[in-house]
């Protein structure tokens, strides 16, 4: 969509544009682009513009219908939205379509939006490139041959190439950071518990929320505002009211925390350069940027990878042939059918991190993996929490690299878990982080600037990250052939 | 045997999965990769550190043992691969055909 989700709201409410010519527009985009990019596995074509109609109808009779009037928003493959297939990419799951409706998509539609589909996502949540699906790969609207990054890969490559203004995705070690990154759009992971679950297909239960994509900050904050607050069927969602946006400037007198961590050596040196500049413009808007250590860096993505995987094997149980999706009959007893259910149903990265989750639970390596990594998760929210004594945020690059090909890391689980370095530390701290494109590289591939606040901070966050995207134009920037 | 590739069987049998051969000739070495990347998590001092164990900072709280409305037995029972009556159909596991 060319206009933004706040624009078309707007328009839609005053009744200057129709929900159905908005929602139509979307379908046209997607029918006219999706072959190439692959974004979605399911339109609803006829159910939003139904719905899309129905809005109208409402607007007419002088009806408010909300802070999202008819925008067109996409859903990953995870959430539930009654009677809409949700297989979270995986084959265990073909078929699924749940019996009840997630809060967080109650609330979209009770603010107005429109769903048109359900997009393309690594299995369960679990990788970095959208390659980890049984049902086909999302690609990178900048670079088709490119990942646009995962685990929310098909929402990330939607809004990156027009199809609608808003996306919903679900962040467990940066999975919707990271691809916000490598598509040039603006991406935000609450702080954990900010957003309720309910309805949202687990995977590691400790660390997932739903998070929000958008081409502009601005976007973000109205999408999380609809989406966040209490709901009492989340016994982890935060007791507290929806965030509102803070309105006025978000970096004057500010001090900005870079992780001398985060800029190694090994990253790459158009994101280096990228961010660097960005962390220039941050100085020039009045914030002080100083450096700041986070010295358990390195153990984060093992115990990430320790203590993701190990609550991934406790909730993936659930998948064996009984209630729901697939059943593979196996030898015909019960024990026979759910491990052949099981084995037929899960794919590669799938079946790793069950074993990996498995392993760290099981007698006899508890203590020495799951129980040691909790600790390690302690040590590395308390290097936040020592940074945040002297800043009022922390700084750096989203990901290592710009986007990369796909194929590249696929055959490479240690290389594709290290990618996810910049990303997980907020993860197992719990804190709200946003991406912001902050240029591109000399290949035209897109840069992510990340920006991670105290927990429960999100609005002055979100705040800041506008400051920083409305006086500059990366957001603006497209990929060929998508109109500005 | 190998033992990486013994490790995969035990730990496959543990979570229910049946692995063909092929799979676990080739998740052992994998999954011996991943393991010794990680191991940089023992040479770590954590002694003092308490477990983060999760991270909402919530106090788990019960409702009131009221009675409220519950998805219905049709609703919850839509996507069961077989249904019996009101109930989920599986394999008999006493007697029987096995």
């Amino acid at each position: 969509m060319s206009a933004d989700a706040a624009t078309l709201a707007a328009a839609v409410a005053r009744g200057e544009r129709g929900a159905r010519s908005v929602v139509a527009e979307a379908l046209e985009r997607i029918e006219a682009g999706d072959d190439a990019v692959r974004a979605f596995y399911r339109v609803d074509r006829d159910a939003a513009l139904a719905r899309a109609e129905a809005l109208d109808a409402r607007v007419a009779a002088g009806e408010d219908v909300g802070p999202l009037a008819g925008v067109p928003v996409a859903l990953k493959g995870n959430m539930c939205l009654e009677g809409s297939e949700a297989h979270c990419g995986s084959r265990v799951l073909a078929g699924y379509r749940p019996p009840y409706t997630a809060t967080f998509v109650r609330r979209l539609l009770d603010a107005g939006a429109v769903v048109v589909g359900m997009t393309n996502m690594d299995e369960f949540a679990m990788g970095s490139s959208g390659e980890n699906s049984a049902y086909g790969v999302a690609r990178n609207p900048w670079d088709p041959e490119r990942t646009p990054g995962g685990s929310s890969a098909g929402s990330a490559a939607a809004v990156a190439a027009g199809f609608v203004p808003l996306a919903l995705g679900s962040d467990t070690g940066g999975s919707v950071r990271q691809p916000a990154s490598f598509c040039g759009i603006s991406g935000f992971k609450p702080t954990y518990g900010r957003v309720s679950r309910y309805g949202l297909i687990a995977y590691g239960s400790s660390l997932d929320q739903v998070a929000p994509l958008a081409r502009s900050v601005r976007d973000l904050e109205l999408l999380f505002e609809a989406i966040s607050g209490r709901d009492p069927l989340d016994s982890t969602c935060i007791d507290d009211d929806p965030v509102r946006p803070l309105e006025g400037e978000g970096l004057a007198g500010k001090r900005v925390g870079v992780p001398r961590e985060y800029l190694s050596d090994d990253l790459d040196a158009g994101v280096r350069a990228r961010v660097d500049a960005a962390l220039e413009t941050l100085g020039q808007l009045g914030a002080e940027v100083v450096p700041v250590s986070l010295p358990h860096t390195e153990h984060a993505v093992p115990a990430y990878y320790v203590v993701a995987t190990a609550e991934a094997s406790s909730n993936l149980a659930r998948y064996d042939g009984v209630r729901y999706g697939l059943r593979a009959p196996g030898d015909g007893s019960l024990q026979g059918m759910i491990a052949a259910t099981r084995d037929a149903g899960f794919g590669d990265e799938v079946k790793r991190r069950i074993l990996l989750g498995t392993y760290v639970l099981s007698s006899g390596y508890y203590d020495a993996w799951y129980g040691r990594a909790q600790r390690v998760r302690g040590l590395i929210a308390r290097d936040f929490a020592r940074a945040f004594e002297e800043v009022d945020f922390v700084a750096g690059p989203t990901s290592p690299t710009p986007a990369f090909r796909l194929g590249e890391l696929i055959e490479d689980p240690v290389a594709m878990y290290l990618s996810d370095v910049l990303t997980v530390p907020v993860s197992l701290a719990g804190l709200p982080a946003v991406s912001v494109p902050c240029g591109t590289t000399d290949v035209a591939l897109p840069v992510g600037l990340q920006l991670v606040g105290r927990r429960l901070a999100d609005a002055e966050l979100l705040a800041a990250a506008r400051t920083y995207q409305e006086a500059t134009e990366h957001h603006l920037a497209r990929p060929q052939g998508v109109p500005a | 045997m190998d033992s990486d590739v013994e490790t995969v069987r035990r730990t496959a049998a543990l979570a229910r999965l049946e692995i063909t051969d092929e799979e676990a000739e080739r998740l052992g070495p994998q999954f011996a990769r991943i393991l010794a990347a990680f191991r940089v998590l023992a040479s770590l001092d954590v002694e003092g550190a308490e477990a983060m164990t999760h991270a909402s900072g919530e106090e788990s709280v019960l409702r009131a043992d009221e009675e409220r409305p519950s998805l219905p037995v049709d609703a919850a029972l839509s996507n069961a691969p077989r249904r019996v009556d009101d109930f989920y159909g599986v394999p008999k596991t006493i007697g029987g055909d096995g």
